[in-house]
């Protein structure tokens, strides 16, 4: 009976989370405008999505946004967490603290305050205004300390004498990241990655503050949509937002439990020497 | 054995942040000897080894490979090859590929790597191992890789750093016999780093017992052990017995109101002086027979001998004896001359050497903590 209640308990908390969400995904499907009465299944919804120039222009906007900032993102957080990790120990916490700031910092002030620094630099330099670029950099800004929070740990379980290991064999300083450290902290950089694409690729506030005219992302373009006429194009635009980034988010927690089971095993392994 | 100094440390001085790790280190090291740095946890050891690995630059002093001047010349262009403590062999590769690795960096070509490789396998017995996971070996065959990953690119010198500390007792005491065969049959200098004496004066041609980032003796093992130059060195290195005294004359040593003889000369007339006993030196007779009276106090047995703690005018000493006492027997003492060692008093006299406060259980808690201390310390 108590078994019985906990999974009706677990059913109810799942239910009351992806109700939204479903709804959303069932009427992406509907026949009709209606956002009330199922009219039969269609996919025209998603054919006259594909054919939006505006639609199409701004996804164009958003891969590449969330592509680059990734990229980028991950090169600069991947260098910060190594130089974190050879810190001593006083300034690496309070580098970590100031690292985990804007995680925390509501995202409204993050764009605020990324929007007027993008118009004074401009207003100071000339010619400088919201575009692609402040958009982008607007991104690696806020993608950043998620990759280090991504990469820290890979580097803290990584034997800290194997890079020595390998500069003793005769490596210069870049060949043993490449040959031996890389090889360990990939697994952390390639989820700090992927998050970095999943954050940029469904982020709206940032994007909203810090993008100009020309260059739109999805989400601002759905928020436009909704301030019209409501077309039931919404719905099936966010329904492949929301399976991109279940995707995504899917393979990141896949790899780390993964991850975990093998370095259990590895611990396990040890345990009999 | 040739005579040539392969490496040579000169008034080396390390420093990190405020505090001096190292200081005024000189150290000649032959070819083809196999040199041991003994010393508790945080004495210097390893600093000296990184040292010489190119993992450090001395803040002070010069550090010299056949002569000629290695200060600031990174590891990757140093002949000298590392066995760390924990191995760090590379996860990503297998037995064979970790091997080859130096040997691949260095762009050899594939029939020597291939030749080479299965050579050294043979060498540590771990012929048809190649395509193993490292992380799937046990800690005696990852010991043999890391050994070999080593030796394969045929270094001068060979650092190990505590390299049986993480193996158990019977697999420790087997890897110490491998080893000193392959450093004769290599011919490769080999500087090892312990804190166990025991492996110290079994394996090597020449100890360096360090303490507080000063070297205290350097000498052969027997040197060592028989003429310990301070109380440190003297309790670090087995059991001790150190008792104050004063040296009469040549040859005759006042202690606990007794004149004894002894083989000791060159010391100032009534000079204060440290003298050591060892505890197998000392031979449990009838009270009456005896130079020295004593009370038994504790006896533990050891197996080989009985370990006795035995009251002398209120000072606490050591004695192994094959012969039962049991607690409350007075006994008597008889020392040899030759069983005598005098010291000259140094900062250390007064802070070892007495057993009153003897307990086997610390001795263990300490022994554990070692390993731990000396990892923490590296990171």
């Amino acid at each position: 009976m108590k078994k019985f209640l906990s999974k009706v308990y677990v059913a109810f908390i799942f239910l009351f989370l992806y109700a939204p969400i479903a709804v959303l995904v069932v009427f992406s499907f509907n026949n009709s405008k209606s956002r009330s009465v199922w009219h039969g299944f269609t996919m025209k919804w998603y054919a006259e999505l594909f054919r939006d120039e505006a639609i199409i222009s701004a996804f164009g906007t958003t891969l590449l946004v969330s592509l680059l900032a990734a990229v980028i993102a991950t090169l600069i957080g991947t260098m910060a967490a190594i130089g974190f990790k050879y810190m001593r120990k006083t300034p690496r916490t309070v580098l970590m603290q100031v690292n985990n700031i804007p995680m925390l910092n509501p995202e409204i002030v993050t764009g605020v305050s990324l929007m007027l620094l993008f118009v004074y630099v401009g207003r100071v330099l000339g010619g400088v205004e919201l575009s692609f670029g402040t958009l982008l950099l607007a991104h690696i800004t806020f993608n950043v300390p998620y990759v280090i929070l991504n990469v820290m740990p890979k580097l803290k379980q990584m034997d800290s004498h194997l890079y020595e290991a390998a500069l003793d064999l005769g490596c210069k300083p870049a060949q043993a990241f490449f040959k031996v450290v890389l090889h360990e902290i990939l697994p952390g950089i390639v989820s700090g990655f992927i998050m970095a694409f999943t954050l940029s690729f469904d982020d709206f506030v940032i994007s909203y503050f810090t993008s100009g005219a020309k260059s739109q992302t999805l989400s601002i373009i759905i928020y436009a949509m909704t301030r019209k006429r409501i077309s039931p194009k919404i719905n099936a635009l966010s329904t492949i937002m929301f399976v991109v980034v279940f995707v995504l988010l899917l393979i990141v927690n896949l790899r780390k439990s993964k991850d975990n089971t093998t370095t259990k095993k590895k611990q396990k392994g040890m345990v009999k020497l | 054995m040739q005579q040539k100094n392969i490496v040579t440390l000169e008034n080396v001085c390390v420093d990190f942040g405020p505090e001096r790790v190292l200081n005024d280190f000189t150290l000649s090291i032959k070819d083809k000897e196999f040199v041991t740095l003994l010393g508790p946890s945080g004495c210097g050891k390893t600093t000296t080894l990184r040292l010489i690995a190119g993992f450090l630059e001395p803040s002070e002093g010069k550090i010299l490979f056949d002569g000629k001047d290695m200060t600031g010349v990174p590891p990757y262009k140093r002949q000298v090859n590392t066995i760390f403590q924990r191995y760090a062999l590379f996860p990503h590769l297998n037995v064979y590929e970790n091997i080859a690795f130096g040997l691949r960096v260095k762009k050899t070509k594939e029939k020597e790597i291939d030749s080479k490789v299965r050579q050294i396998l043979k060498t540590v017995n771990l012929s048809g191992f190649e395509n193993r996971d490292v992380s799937h070996l046990s800690g005696g065959q990852q010991q043999r890789v890391a050994i070999a990953r080593a030796l394969v690119n045929e270094p001068k010198v060979l650092l190990l750093d505590e390299p049986l500390s993480a193996l158990d007792l019977k697999l420790r005491k087997d890897m110490q016999v491998e080893l000193k065969n392959m450093q004769r049959e290599t011919g490769i200098t080999f500087v090892f780093v312990t804190h166990d004496q025991e492996e110290a004066l079994s394996m090597s041609d020449t100890v360096v017992v360090m303490d507080n980032g000063v070297i205290q003796q350097i000498g052969t093992p027997e040197d060592i052990y028989n003429e310990p130059i301070n109380a440190f060195v003297a309790d670090f290195i087995g059991e001790s017995n150190i008792i104050d005294g004063i040296m009469l004359e040549d040859y005759k040593v006042l202690l606990d109101d007794v004149v004894f003889e002894c083989v000791d000369k060159g010391f100032e007339k009534n000079e204060a002086v440290d003298v050591v006993i060892r505890p197998e030196d000392v031979d449990v007779v009838a009270p009456e027979k005896g130079m020295l009276q004593a009370t038994v106090t504790a006896v533990t047995f050891k197996g080989v001998h009985f370990e006795i703690i035995a009251d002398v005018n209120g000072f606490k000493w050591m004695i192994q004896s094959t012969d039962i006492s049991y607690v409350g027997d007075n006994i008597g003492l008889y020392i040899e001359p030759d069983a005598f060692h005098i010291m000259k008093k140094s900062a250390y006299s007064g802070m070892f050497g007495d057993y009153s406060t003897f307990s086997d259980e610390i001795e263990q808690l300490s022994d554990v903590n070692f390993g731990e201390i000396e990892g923490n310390a590296d990171e």
